[in-house]
């Protein structure tokens, strides 16, 4: 029996961010004409990518099972990253500044850029920038930031709704991309692609935060967004066409089920979260625990040879 | 795919002879359509035309059913592509890979791990479906003994997995009133497996290559008279499978293509251990109905089970919290007393925040109907009335010792008239729950 299967094709296709610059990668995330890993349909020419996140102070909220995996070199900022790349082969790396928010101490920023410079000469990787989500302390800080890392390529975050104007002026002047975030909604991730591109910045540099969200804690309503907005870029929608970034790490190690019944269970937590946004589209996965990001980055090999 | 009235009215005779008793073959094709009448009103319809219209009237994806009773497992009748289009009907089964080469005692030791991995979560019970014990030992009598053992041992669903008929023909027995699901049936050897599967009224998986060989053999099992069929393809990777089976849906779907319109199973582990999870969620996500996995530990089974429920909720339907007073941190007394509604990731999100604070809260969560504050404020499913009779009714008075609520930020008109009915006394919270710690950290 002949059989004619149904598969699609579409006209439109994810641009291509790249982050960092000869010497620091780079990485190029994004480019799919295809929903995940359907590679008879379309391309993938990137592999989505997981990269570790590290704070520039010690993170005292994390729980046992992380810090645990980290050790000492949680108190030490440039090690810690150091760590990442030499030890765990982290291919990106996410700084938060969150010694500058005001419930951890609130860093001059000054001092924090200070910090972030010497973690940024420290690794040879491409870098995520991030606030701490305190819009005053940011707004002051991630300009100096983005300055310290001028021409570095950096992909900085994160741009809201409600503050977008500084951290996109500063990253036009200073050569970075730029992460837009929305909460799990299709329109505002759309309409605030448009009002940073309004502001001349190319809309081919902003990579999408569409929210991220734990498994069991409404990692399906995210799920959903990503499809919708995959399926719309590839109709032709230019405004939804950015590749998608989501901070599983943050998410998951904040749930209860990832804390309890030991290290295991927290990794599997968060591995199990990274696999289902691979499978809605993701481009690029931040995650914390490094056997995480070891079992992330097999499984995309895995899926990408394609058998 | 369902036909329109005016295809059906293609098929009919177009005579408009009023047997049907109906003013005309339109109105009666429309009557079909809306499943108002049935075909067999039409005494001149063709017999073309009735096939072509039953099989229209199947589901494109067939419903499969392994096992009898309440904890029967239900695959198939799936209807779309993309959960937020509808949302996706049967849950994949998982089931738990038995080897026959088993001694009794690690026998034992696996089943009483198995039934202990049961889980509650926002109100459901989740839990494996299904045993799928495999003939590794090429030994019929062995098969029979361990298939009696586990059948005897657990009420779960069973499937019986053996490249040899005969040894099925055996264990079965065992498996009374079960009606388990056979596995092992392919191209060389189809024809024993029908007729086992016809004997005992059971559900049939057919290994195939592909699924060119996927639709040839469906197609001839479904000759033979067995319905209720599963596609098992090859052992290819992970990428390959879900590529095939996202073209097998869309392709039954899309063209209603009965021979890859069965629901479809996939073992794990083409790569290794440490990635078991990783592909067993990867086929919760993408279109497997029946998965089968290995491992049987706590901290790989619950995750896998929470993706399915995720990925399996209705989107028309908010997941909710049962709207009850939750206790977040040591509280006393004195601790703050918080309201929002019973949707389960504005609960989660407000919860997580109190959490980050470190300041122990009292959360009472209104039966909004699972809707999100400004929703249900607009629905109005959470007003002031509401609120002040879920603080009453709640008993949170006779837990703390003052009578100060917090509201959400974005429902701060509530606060007068709330004060009014309820007699608390109000203080508006953040408009977003990332403005909670700070907020709490300053209530006094």
């Amino acid at each position: 029996m002949g059989i004619e299967l149904v598969k699609e094709k579409y006209s439109g296709g994810i641009n291509t961010v790249e982050i960092g610059k000869a010497g620091r990668g780079p990485v190029k995330i994004g480019g799919e004409t295809t929903l995940p890993f359907l590679f008879e349909e379309g391309q993938m020419p990137h592999p989505p990518i997981a990269g570790l996140e590290v704070f520039d102070c010690e993170p005292v909220d994390w729980p046992e099972p992380l810090k645990k995996a980290w050790g000492d070199s949680l108190k030490d900022p440039v090690k810690w990253a150091q760590r990442c790349v030499s030890e765990f082969g982290a291919k990106i790396l996410c700084v938060r500044m969150q010694s500058i928010h005001p419930d951890w101490g609130g860093r001059p920023s000054d001092e924090a850029v200070a910090t972030l410079k010497a973690m940024a000469q420290a690794v040879k990787v491409p870098l995520v920038v991030l606030g701490c989500g305190d819009d005053d302390k940011d707004n002051e800080a991630l300009p100096k930031a983005s300055q310290a890392l001028k021409g570095e390529n950096c992909l900085f975050g994160i741009a809201t709704q409600d503050n977008y104007k500084t951290l996109t002026a500063t990253c036009l002047a200073d050569g970075h991309s730029i992460i837009a975030d929305s909460p799990i909604d299709i329109n505002i991730a759309k309409q605030l692609n448009i009002l940073i591109s309004d502001m001349g910045f190319d809309p081919k540099r902003i990579a999408m935060h569409p929210t991220t969200a734990s498994l069991g804690y409404g990692m399906e309503y995210v799920y959903s967004i990503m499809e919708r907005a995959r399926l719309a870029a590839f109709i032709g929608d230019k405004m939804l066409s950015m590749p998608l970034a989501l901070f599983v790490g943050q998410e998951a190690w904040k749930v209860k089920e990832a804390k309890e019944l030991g290290e295991k269970q927290g990794v599997n937590w968060e591995t199990a979260t990274s696999v289902a946004m691979l499978q809605a589209g993701a481009d690029l996965l931040v995650v914390r625990h490094p056997e995480t990001a070891r079992l992330v980055t097999k499984y995309i090999d895995m899926i990408m040879r394609k058998r | 795919m369902a036909l329109t009235g005016l295809d059906i009215y293609k098929l009919l005779p177009k005579t408009n002879c009023k047997d049907c008793g109906f003013a005309t073959c339109l109105a009666f094709a429309m009557a079909l359509a809306q499943k108002k009448a049935s075909l067999d009103k039409c005494p001149h319809v063709s017999a073309q035309a009735k096939e072509a219209l039953e099989s229209a009237s199947q589901p494109p994806i067939k419903l499969v059913t392994i096992g009898s009773g309440e904890n029967k497992l239900e695959m198939g009748n799936e209807t779309v592509m993309y959960r937020h289009e509808q949302k996706f009907y049967h849950p994949a089964g998982i089931g738990i890979l038995i080897d026959d080469t088993l001694t009794e005692a690690e026998l034992a030791d696996r089943v009483a791990k198995i039934n202990a991995l049961s889980f509650e979560r926002v109100g459901q019970k989740i839990a494996p479906d299904l045993l799928c014990i495999r003939n590794s030992s090429h030994d019929k009598n062995q098969f029979s003994r361990v298939v009696r053992q586990v059948a005897s041992s657990s009420q779960m669903n069973l499937a019986l997995y053996s490249n040899d008929a005969a040894a099925i023909t055996e264990a079965i027995k065992a498996c009374t009133g079960r009606r388990p699901l056979i596995i092992g049936a392919e191209a060389g050897r189809l024809d024993a497996f029908v007729k086992l599967a016809k004997e005992n009224n059971a559900p049939l998986a057919v290994s195939c290559a592909n699924l060119e060989e996927a639709a040839q053999l469906t197609d001839r099992i479904k000759k033979s008279g067995v319905e209720e069929i599963v596609i098992n393809l090859g052992r290819e990777g992970l990428a390959r499978h879900i590529q095939d089976f996202t073209f097998a849906r869309r392709t039954a779907l899309k063209k209603s293509f009965r021979p890859l319109g069965y629901p479809i199973m996939a073992f794990t582990g083409t790569d290794g251990a440490d990635l078991e999870l990783a592909e067993a969620i990867t086929y919760v996500m993408k279109y497997t109905s029946l998965i089968m996995v290995k491992c049987v530990e706590k901290d790989f089974m619950l995750p896998l089970l929470v993706a399915r429920q995720d990925i399996y909720a209705d989107p028309q339907k908010p997941v909710q919290v049962e709207p009850k007073i939750y206790e977040v941190g040591k509280v006393t007394k004195d601790s703050p007393v918080a309201v929002t509604t019973n949707f389960s990731i504005t609960y989660f999100t407000v919860a997580g925040e109190i959490e980050a604070s470190k300041v122990p809260t009292y959360i009472v969560c209104c039966d909004s109907e699972g809707m999100s504050v400004l929703t249900a404020w607009a629905a109005e499913k959470f007003t002031a009335e509401k609120i002040a009779d879920t603080l009453k009714k709640s008993g949170i008075e006779t837990m703390v010792a003052h009578k100060r609520v917090i509201i959400p930020g974005y429902v701060s008109v509530l606060s007068g008239k709330l004060e009014e009915v309820s007699g608390w006394k109000v203080s508006v919270g953040p408009r977003e729950a990332s403005g909670i710690p700070v907020f709490l950290r300053n209530w006094k």
